[in-house]
């Protein structure tokens, strides 16, 4: 898989980082040297094999849907940057 | 009375039980200790008035009778477990603000064992690293050697555990962030069972290899302090619920009859040399006391590098997407939502946080995701089955901590990633299965550097982790304390 300069682009959209144009090229190098290494992967055979998503054996425990905590509104918000009257303010998005 | 800051917890907490020694004398020389090593840069936040005062109220709970499990031992946190009203950083810049409102599960049980806490100490950033030196708040010196690394992530907690600055610390452990820095700095530290230790409070990086882990100067110390952080906790569902055994009671040192495997694929053409004759000596340190060593093979080995790369940062560009400039302290104000989102994470993150954030992304992404993600995943289980496999026939496995001794913190920023990342290649395999492992130092390079060793053992045994760690340290006799460097 080789990468380019859309590829890039399109990759720090979605991730919501902005890289200047000097740091691109560095991080295109970086990520495609790490693609060409895990291409080694593709000469596992992993036919019938089921993806492994968690060690974990079993299901999630259940509990009673009851309310366990609250009242923590302020102690929440306090690392908020900006905060009106218990809500997150963030620039204007419907006109 | 003179040196409080070399002892065991196990030789403190007796001490603290003879009375001959106040959890307030020992916290002070700690402190003391912390003032004379600034040059290791090992805490990124220091809370000495916090420990005294812990301390002081350690010394009347003792007085009236009541004694928790750790009981007036001073520790500190690596500064990835939320600590209630105490700034809590991940090593970044875009946390470098946060106070947490709630405490991590297991700093609240260590201080509920009766601990007192000396500060937060430094880690690779977001714990992405094994060298300490991808900090915000600047790299950690490994105290054998200031030109040296300390290792990571739990950098840190290595270099403030093997020079005496607290007598334990928490480390965690995502593809080796416990066991390569103990192995660099000449100390000892386990990843417990994934599912052992709650991660509720620690911030996340790979939520699927996350765990906590002790680090302190001996293999009995990791079984007090792992006794005491265990356990369920209903605020995190990957918590096993079975019982807690007593990990110290493990500790019989008798092996005879144990078998212990060794693994051809961990001896690949090139081992380092010193790596090689220090793992042969633990061979035979097992031997002698009587184990029975057999050679396994782990087919996949080779694969749980990219397998680890994959998953973790497809896991932590996950992860990290919370860090968008409107709950966590850190905003650069942008003209529009996805302006500000992306101007706060640009200036927020690190280069290698970047880096792994823009692998993950491209990893998960439409197109891709079965190719690299889902492929990973399956290897992953091949990886999980060869273990099972081994401990058919074996109690646990012996293999290095790390490929290497600790390098220069210049010849690693000269590196390509693909190389850096290499360093995990001895470690990332027990995270991916998720079976406890523990490091321990069994020698010394030719060049006067520590060199540790794992035991890797089945779910949820780590008594025979313990018990086989603890013998390979009595047969290894390590020489625990580093020539001290204080500036």
């Amino acid at each position: 898989m080789a990468l380019n300069q859309e590829t890039i682009k399109n990759l720090s959209v979605l991730a919501r980082l902005r890289l200047p144009a000097e740091r691109e090229e560095k991080i295109l190098g970086d990520l495609q040297s790490i693609l060409d290494w895990v291409e080694q992967l593709k000469e596992v055979n992993i036919e019938g094999i089921e993806p492994l998503v968690s060690v974990t054996q079993g299901t999630a425990p259940m509990r009673e849907d009851v309310v366990t905590d609250g009242g923590l509104q302020a102690e929440l918000m306090a690392n908020a940057p900006e905060q009106v009257q218990g809500f997150y303010v963030v620039p204007k998005v419907v006109e | 009375m003179t040196d409080l800051v070399n002892l065991t917890i196990a030789e403190a907490l007796d001490l603290l039980n003879k009375r001959e020694v106040s959890s307030e004398d020992l916290t002070r020389a700690h402190i003391e200790e912390m003032g004379k090593a600034h040059v290791l840069n090992a805490f990124i936040t220091e809370t000495p008035e916090i420990a005294l005062a812990q301390a002081k109220e350690s010394d009347e709970r003792r007085k009236a009778g009541k004694v928790g499990l750790l009981e007036g031992i001073p520790i500190a946190n690596k500064d990835l477990y939320c600590t209630k009203g105490i700034r809590t950083t991940a090593a970044s810049k875009i946390l470098s603000n946060f106070i947490p409102p709630y405490e991590s599960t297991v700093s609240q049980k260590l201080k509920d064992a009766g601990t007192v806490m000396l500060g937060k100490l430094n880690t690779d950033q977001f714990a992405m690293g094994g060298s300490t030196i991808t900090s915000y708040f600047g790299a950690t010196k490994n105290p054998w050697n200031l030109d040296l690394v300390p290792g990571g992530s739990s950098g840190g907690s290595a270099a403030a555990v093997a020079s005496g600055l607290c007598m334990g610390a928490t480390g965690s452990d995502t593809g080796g962030s416990i066991r390569q820095p103990a192995s660099f700095c000449g100390v000892t530290g386990i990843k417990p069972t994934y599912g052992r230790c709650s991660r509720y409070g620690i911030i996340a990086f790979a939520s699927s290899l996350d765990q906590a882990g002790p680090m302190a100067r001996s293999v009995k110390d990791c079984a007090l302090m792992l006794n005491a952080m265990a356990g369920y906790d209903a605020k995190d569902s990957t918590v096993a619920n079975v019982p807690v055994p007593d990990f110290t009671a493990a500790l019989t040192g008798d092996i005879r009859g144990k078998k212990i495997g060794i693994p051809k694929e961990y001896r690949p053409d090139g081992l380092n040399a010193d790596v090689a004759a220090v793992w042969d000596k633990g061979i035979q340190y097992l031997k002698d006391a009587g184990a029975e060593v057999v050679d396994i093979s782990l087919p996949h080995t080779k694969y749980a590098l990219p397998v680890y790369y994959i998953v973790a940062c497809a896991e932590a560009s996950s992860n990290l997407s919370r860090y968008d400039g409107v709950r966590y302290t850190t905003r650069v104000e942008g003209n529009s939502l996805d302006e500000l989102y992306e101007n706060t994470r640009t200036d927020g993150f690190g280069d290698e946080v970047v880096r792994r954030i823009l692998l993950g992304t491209f990893v998960l992404s439409a197109g891709f995701y079965d190719a690299y993600y889902t492929r990973a995943q399956r290897v992953r289980r091949l990886i999980y089955n060869d273990f099972v496999e081994a401990f058919k026939s074996v109690d646990a496995i012996l293999v290095p901590a790390a490929p290497t001794p600790a390098l220069t913190e210049k010849a690693l920023k000269e590196m390509k990633p693909v190389d850096v990342y290499l360093g995990d290649v001895f470690t990332t395999p027990a995270s991916l299965a998720g079976v406890p492992a523990i490091s321990l130092p069994v020698g010394l390079s030719q060049g006067g550097l520590p060199i540790g060793l794992q035991i890797i053992g089945k779910h949820f045994d780590e008594n025979t982790v313990f018990q086989i760690a603890d013998v390979l340290e009595s047969q290894a006799n390590f020489d625990q304390t580093p020539k001290r460097v204080k500036g």
